[in-house]
């Protein structure tokens, strides 16, 4: 990594672009331990209690002509129950919770963090990890209860010729293990590189003669994000209800 | 020298984005196609696009990461 001294000695970016992502303690001190409150874990908060305040007190008062709020709420419900019953299929409604608590975390994370001046949590790996970790072990451990031996069966193309099948069987292991990898590092990697590149085109606006282009590139850039953010929680959510249906009919 | 080499690394890496650029644009070029053709079939095949998209695009994803390696973990 270049050191800031000799970006600004060469009349360089006056901050590096990832400089937004860096953690910090809130409470002062150097030193991130296990238990410190860092900006990352105060934004985290943010967006559950932006769950909290959409899905709870903004649907509390049940009215039938829905207020905004309530209307959002209804339609988050609804986007996401379709989308469980349409791809993962009926038998997976009972894990629809954990899926719309899973799209409704990543979509208000991906929102909070297009604020100025604010932390993006879905941007680190280490957040998206975690989730997809989840989502790989759930899925793991319903498709060997479910179907039992049998969940082996998803290595298994039946429909290919016989000699093909072991080499299959390879390829699918090692699909199957790629997951939670591209899963995670899709959705940190779009915000990252996205919030990136806004800070990229920020820099630029220091220089006079470019600087009308810059401001220009940014909105639209923004604009583009504000699509992002909202599409990588849908892919999020869609390839877990994929994971999900292999994992509830892992035949192939 | 070694981070120099470790930076055209990085570089070479990117070209793994335009690839995968290639094809995302594949897949959405032929949905669009198809839905032109058929339109009422189209509204019904959005979550196979975007499946579609998500797998091109990881691989893309990959060669940012190996950027990312190249660039400050090396």
């Amino acid at each position: 990594m270049a050191s800031e001294a000799q970006g600004a000695e060469e009349g360089g970016l006056v901050f590096h672009p990832m400089d937004q992502f860096i953690i910090k303690p809130l409470f002062g001190g150097d030193h991130i331990g296990l238990f410190t409150i860092t900006n990352a874990t105060l934004w985290m908060a943010l967006a559950v209690v932006a769950v909290v305040a959409l899905m709870v007190i903004g649907t509390r008062r049940r009215a039938i002509v829905p207020s905004r709020g309530q209307s959002i709420g209804e339609l988050a419900y609804g986007f996401v129950y379709k989308m469980v019953e349409d791809v993962a299929g009926k038998d997976a409604i009972k894990f629809f919770p954990y899926i719309m608590t899973l799209f409704l975390f990543i979509v208000m994370a991906n929102f909070l963090g297009l604020i100025p001046m604010s932390f993006t949590t879905t941007s680190h790996f280490a957040v998206t990890v975690v989730l997809a970790l989840l989502v790989f072990v759930t899925v793991t451990v319903v498709g060997f209860v479910k179907n039992g031996a049998g969940f082996l069966g998803l290595f298994w193309v039946s429909s290919a010729p016989l000699p093909l099948r072991p080499i299959l069987a390879i390829i699918e292991v090692i699909s199957y293990f790629v997951r939670p990898v591209s899963h995670s590092i899709r959705l940190a990697g779009n915000v990252m590189a996205g919030h990136a590149v806004i800070k990229v085109f920020a820099g630029f606006a220091a220089i006079a003669v470019v600087s009308p282009v810059s401001v220009v590139a940014i909105t639209a850039m923004y604009g583009l994000e504000v699509l992002v953010a909202f599409i990588q929680a849908y892919v999020f959510t869609i390839l877990t209800c994929v994971y999900l249906k292999d994992a509830l009919h892992p035949s192939h | 020298m070694e981070g120099q080499l470790a930076h055209i690394g990085a570089g070479l890496a990117a070209i793994g984005s335009g690839a995968a650029a290639i094809g995302v644009g594949n897949v959405a070029g032929n949905f669009l196609a198809g839905a032109l053709r058929n339109p009422s079939a189209a509204a019904s095949q959005t979550a196979t696009l975007f499946i579609g998209i998500a797998f091109a695009e990881a691989l893309g994803i990959f060669s940012f990461l190996v950027a990312l390696l190249l660039m400050f973990a090396v």
